[in-house]
């Protein structure tokens, strides 16, 4: 099997693996088997999936860099599922949950941190999406590194929008919230490190 | 769950109550976890017999009640009250319970006393959120009405659901409901009761004062800092249930509204 047909396969395969929690659970969902509070948890599990998949992508660079096994390839269809579970969530948000009363979404992005916050995430990611293709990358030369480092602001917001649509401080937005700190921290001390360190002529 | 007798009472909802399967699966009472399953899945280790609730402060006759006792001379009632949870979602339950008032009365409260506290049992052993990592509430759960609100025939003590002794995730083996309020209000598994003349604190009110006030009225007009309350989603109906109105003071506003009469509800939220 030549390189580019494994990668090829192996890209369709995260795809379809990707994509089954939310075939799951949008199947849960439609037969009725989703508990008490059906849309609630349809919302909440296409928002963790979100983040879930917003972490595996960020992870991708520390991982090579502390154990030398390069994800890089499968970096973009990450970030592309990040949007597409992102983009369901908000559908959920905007389709099922508030049935597109626009009034009261419009509110809700204004008066509601939590929605703002999670907006914000949204409107970052679908920049991102669009220019993910290698005709964009081409295109838009340094400037799409520039761009892409946005994706880091679209963590931060997504981990604060999960930690505040909480009533009190449950275990699990506290633990998400933690890791993106780490991995934005670790960006961070490894962008300072390096400006500190003039380039060797 | 053993059977309960208990006659209608005009005090009920008409509505169509909510099934009993998501009323024992869809929880919030923390001393089991913060997951809306964990109490359903945890709180059977909570040992509800013997029970014992003690009814103290500025009262002529305070007692410790083994609660035998203090059932042997109420009548119950089946009560399908409309519920309004804090977080945008509601139900309706029929409830069995008697009003708060005639455990008051038996005590006979003083002259002085002008507020309820309320105190849910803590037995780290039997409860394995107050064993968690840290504490998401200060325990023991604490709740308080004012001696009006708690007097009110609409507030009881309840002590069955769908005609059975309370499963343990609902607050068994007795609990306060109080039903133009939001559901954090209405204590369960209740231990102590006081009489005091200041107002008592609350736990929710203690956690985050600016977004759980005492009163706690259930009112769509003051929305709570992060969300809105103009609106609920009905537990049990489904991925396309819609969300309705909230009412003022849960719909009970016709027998409650004129304990407020002349309060600014927004700064007394």
């Amino acid at each position: 099997m030549s390189k580019a047909l494994r990668f090829r396969l192996l890209r369709a395969a995260l795809y379809w693996v990707g994509f089954a929690p939310a075939v799951w659970v949008f199947y849960l969902g439609f037969t009725n088997q989703l508990g008490a509070n059906p849309v609630r948890t349809l919302e909440q599990e296409l928002g963790i999936w979100t983040l879930r998949f917003l972490i595996a992508t960020l992870m991708v660079t520390p991982l090579r860099n502390v154990t030398g096994i390069s994800l890089l390839r499968y970096r973009r269809t990450l970030g592309l599922l990040t949007f597409y579970y992102a983009l369901l969530h908000f559908t959920t948000y905007m389709l099922i949950d508030y049935r597109l009363d626009l009034q009261a979404i419009a509110a809700d992005i204004v008066k509601r941190p939590y929605i703002t916050f999670g907006m914000l995430a949204f409107a970052i990611l679908v920049p991102l999406a669009v220019t993910s293709n290698d005709r964009m990358v081409r295109r838009l030369g340094g400037a799409w590194a520039k761009l892409h480092r946005w994706v880091y602001l679209a963590a931060a917001a997504a981990a604060v929008h999960y930690l505040l649509v909480v009533k009190s401080w449950p275990m699990e937005p506290l633990v998400y919230f933690a890791i993106v700190a780490v991995l934005l921290a670790y960006r961070l001390g490894k962008h300072l490190r390096r400006r500190r360190r003039p380039a060797v002529a | 769950a053993a059977q309960l007798e208990a006659s209608p009472r005009p005090l009920s909802t008409d509505e169509e109550p909510t099934a009993l399967e998501h009323i024992t699966n869809y929880n919030n009472y923390y001393e089991f976890g913060t997951g809306k399953e964990d109490p359903a899945k945890k709180a059977h280790t909570l040992t509800t017999e013997p029970w014992t609730v003690k009814v103290d402060g500025l009262v002529s006759r305070p007692a410790e009640f083994d609660l035998e006792d203090l059932l042997k001379p109420v009548t119950l009632e089946e009560r399908i009250y409309r519920l309004r949870c804090v977080e945008g979602w509601s139900m309706v339950i029929p409830w069995v319970g008697f009003p708060l008032s005639e455990v008051l009365n038996r005590v006979e409260p003083l002259g002085s006393a002008k507020f309820v506290a309320f105190e849910t049992v803590m037995r780290p052993d039997e409860m394995p959120g107050l064993r968690a990592f840290f504490n998401v509430l200060d325990w023991p759960y604490v709740e308080g009405l004012r001696l009006d609100e708690a007097m009110h025939p609409l507030t009881i003590l309840t002590v069955g659901l769908y005609g059975e002794t309370l499963p343990n995730q609902n607050g068994a083996p007795i609990r306060l409901i109080v039903p133009w309020k939001y559901g954090f209000k209405s204590i369960k598994s209740i231990v102590r009761i006081t009489l005091t003349e200041e107002q008592p604190p609350t736990s929710w009110n203690k956690q985050n004062p600016r977004e759980y006030g005492f009163y706690s009225n259930v009112n769509p007009e003051v929305d709570h800092p992060r969300w809105s309350q103009a609106t609920e989603l009905p537990i049990g109906q489904g991925i396309f249930a819609k969300r309705k109105p909230t009412l003022l003071f849960n719909g009970y506003a016709d027998q409650v509204a004129q304990l407020y009469a002349g309060m600014d509800l927004t700064k007394f939220y």
